[in-house]
């Protein structure tokens, strides 16, 4: 069976939850081969064998930390064209989509972005204009370079002893041209990552600034928070947590929206969710008309009577 | 210092977008048509620096067919020096390498270029691919999704918020640089701008003016194919409430029903 490489998300070893997902959608085509690129390989063993990883192969280079992804474009080129890959699979992040755009030109092979799902023979299934349509797809030139997006899959444990390979790979002039000079580590806000979470709680302008009771909220139900651009811009939310065109995408289990209006760019980033709650004083904002269930009313009266009914529920 | 921009006609947002029925292509003709709007901000970062240095010049470039010059215009308007527009037949149906590789060759002609500048997706393909390829057919550094910007006569140094990080990147010129929305507010073309950007040069150049060869591009030999369109089904709107002092809890209870609780 050919291999399928993956290249494993992961910051000093701790492995993100989209490369287990990853791992799952690559063994329906083939075998899982991971490719870990970087420091700290000893941390994420583990993790890689639970999900299935049929071979590891690793390279350690401080090149990976030092410049932009060009040295892991190259070697990921190199592993692919020696194991005679049949597929290439990355997470969809801004990173992903560079690794693998630079990856396709180098192999010659179509590329595929923003895949929510990928079949046995790597056909895609895609999101488009807005989540308007759903497009299938299929890469026809070389093995495809596939990118992924978060929550494609739920990762299913599927334990193996992968067979451990270190590779060497001499990085050409290209790949030490875009030198990382200083690297600020957001604060960790003890809440789910927003592209990986099950459940969101998003501000807009409607909270005035006060994201209090979006924080309450998303912490009494386990879930992340984000915001809308106009919250962002206003400089009451970070950019990090932004949904939409120009932010992050997210399809969890469950959004709910409060004091946003619902413009194409916001629906954009949140149009696959499961199911949509919506809070918004005024009952002609557009985006109750995709609402699975909506509250017309003041976010800063009925978001913190909500927080204390599900506390009250969980006991 | 040359900066070349990168601008890309597309279907409006706003408007309904569709797909050919007869070959799954974007429909890109019976539909309004306008500069991307992430690419202004490319756009109006180029006409910053020129606007802070000496001798600093802007083309405008935008692959697409007839019509697609509309992007060029508004570039102008806003302040561009000059325009270069590839049009051919053969382009219809191009995926995004195929894209990348003659936007290379149509900077490579247009010459001594120190900078590319460039939006951080597409707003109808949206895949963000183009600017890394380009750079890598070019052979050139590319920094993406950059939220601040210095230029210097030699070097570039970019501020970009990752996920797990925020980077500060150099890299030396020439370069490429795609740029998000976050890094100014783009201007609009004053009444003077539309007057001079009526006299300002657009070039239109074809596959063959590039040396590229025209089967490398188009439908034809795209590397990867649609294979089927499926509109998405409205979502049918569900129960609206009207808080009367239980809109919380009504709220939780739905949670509650749905098992999220
Ligand atoms: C190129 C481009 C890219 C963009 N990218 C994005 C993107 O990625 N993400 C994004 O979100 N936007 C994006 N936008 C902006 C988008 O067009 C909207 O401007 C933005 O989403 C509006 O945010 P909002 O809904 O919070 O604000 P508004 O549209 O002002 O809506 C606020 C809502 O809050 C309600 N409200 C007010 N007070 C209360 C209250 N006390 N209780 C309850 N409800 C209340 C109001 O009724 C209103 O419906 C982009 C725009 C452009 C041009
Ligand atoms: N046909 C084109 N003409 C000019 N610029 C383009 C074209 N396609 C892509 N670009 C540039 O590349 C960026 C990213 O495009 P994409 O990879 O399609 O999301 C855009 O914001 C443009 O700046």
């Amino acid at each position: 069976m050919a291999e399928i490489l993956v290249l494993v998300d992961h910051v000093d070893g701790a492995v993100r939850k989209t490369t287990l997902e990853l791992l799952t959608l690559a063994r329906r085509a083939g075998e899982p081969a991971a490719v870990f690129l970087g420091s700290g390989f000893d941390a994420a063993r583990d993790t890689l064998g639970e999900y299935g990883a049929a071979k590891v192969y690793v390279v350690e280079a401080p090149e990976f930390e030092q410049f932009l992804v060009v040295p892991k474009a190259e070697a990921l080129a190199q592993l692919a064209q020696s194991s005679g890959a049949a597929g290439v699979l990355i997470t969809s992040s801004p990173e992903g989509k560079e690794i693998a755009a630079r990856l396709a030109v180098k192999l010659g092979s179509g590329v595929i972005t923003d895949a929510v799902d990928v079949a046995a023979d790597l056909t895609t299934t895609q999101s488009v204009f807005a989540g308007g349509y759903t497009v299938t797809a299929q890469v026809t030139t070389g093995a495809p370079v596939i990118t992924v997006k978060p929550n494609a899959v739920t990762p299913e444990p599927a334990p193996a002893t992968p067979a451990e390979e270190k590779v060497a790979v001499a990085f050409s002039d290209a790949a030490t041209k875009a030198r990382i000079v200083e690297r600020k580590p957001r604060a960790a806000t003890g809440r789910p990552e927003l592209t990986e979470a099950s459940i969101v709680v998003s501000g807009g302008r409607g909270t005035g600034g006060d994201f209090g009771p979006v924080e309450a909220l998303a912490d009494a139900l386990g879930a992340a928070v984000g915001a809308s651009r106009a919250a962002v811009d206003s400089g009451w939310y970070p950019h990090a947590y932004q949904v939409g065109q120009t932010g992050k995408t997210v399809s969890p289990q469950l959004y709910l929206a409060a004091g946003i209006s619902g413009a194409i760019q916001h629906r954009a980033g949140m149009q696959t969710s499961k199911t949509i709650v919506v809070v918004n004083k005024d009952p002609e904002a557009p985006i109750f008309a995709m609402a699975d269930f909506g509250v017309v009313g003041d976010l800063h009266t009925v978001l913190p009577q909500a927080t204390g009914e599900i506390r009250k529920r969980q006991g | 210092m040359k900066i070349v921009t990168l601008v890309k006609h597309v279907p409006d947002a706003t408007a309904d977008r569709t797909f050919t029925a007869a070959d799954n292509t974007t429909d890109r003709v019976g539909v309004d048509g306008l500069l991307s709007e992430l690419d202004e901000y490319a756009v109006e970062e180029a006409l910053k620096i020129a606007e802070a240095g000496d001798g600093v010049e802007v083309v405008a470039l935008t692959m697409g067919p007839d019509g697609a010059d509309a992007a060029l215009k508004k570039a102008l308007q806003m302040g561009a020096d000059s325009g270069v527009h590839v049009v051919d037949d053969s382009l219809h149906g191009s995926d995004a390498p195929a894209t990348a590789r003659v936007l290379a060759a149509a900077i490579t002609k247009v010459g001594d270029v120190d900078l590319v500048l460039t939006g951080m997706a597409s707003t109808d393909g949206g895949m963000s691919v183009v600017p890394a390829m380009l750079a890598e057919h070019l052979g050139l550094a590319h920094v993406g999704f950059v939220g601040e910007l210095a230029v210097s006569d030699t070097a570039v140094t970019a501020r970009r918020d990752g996920d797990v990080a925020s980077e500060t990147i150099e890299a030396a010129l020439p370069a490429v640089v795609a740029v998000t929305d976050q890094i100014n507010e783009p201007r609009y073309p004053s009444f003077k701008g539309i007057m001079a950007a009526k006299k300002k040069p657009v070039e239109t150049w074809t596959l063959a003016d590039l040396g590229v060869d025209a089967g490398a591009v188009g439908l034809g030999a795209a590397s990867s194919t649609v294979r089927e369109v499926v509109k998405r089904p409205e979502r049918a709107q569900g129960q609206v409430v009207t808080d009367e002092g239980d809109g919380g809890t009504k709220l939780a209870e739905f949670l509650a029903a749905q098992k999220f609780i």
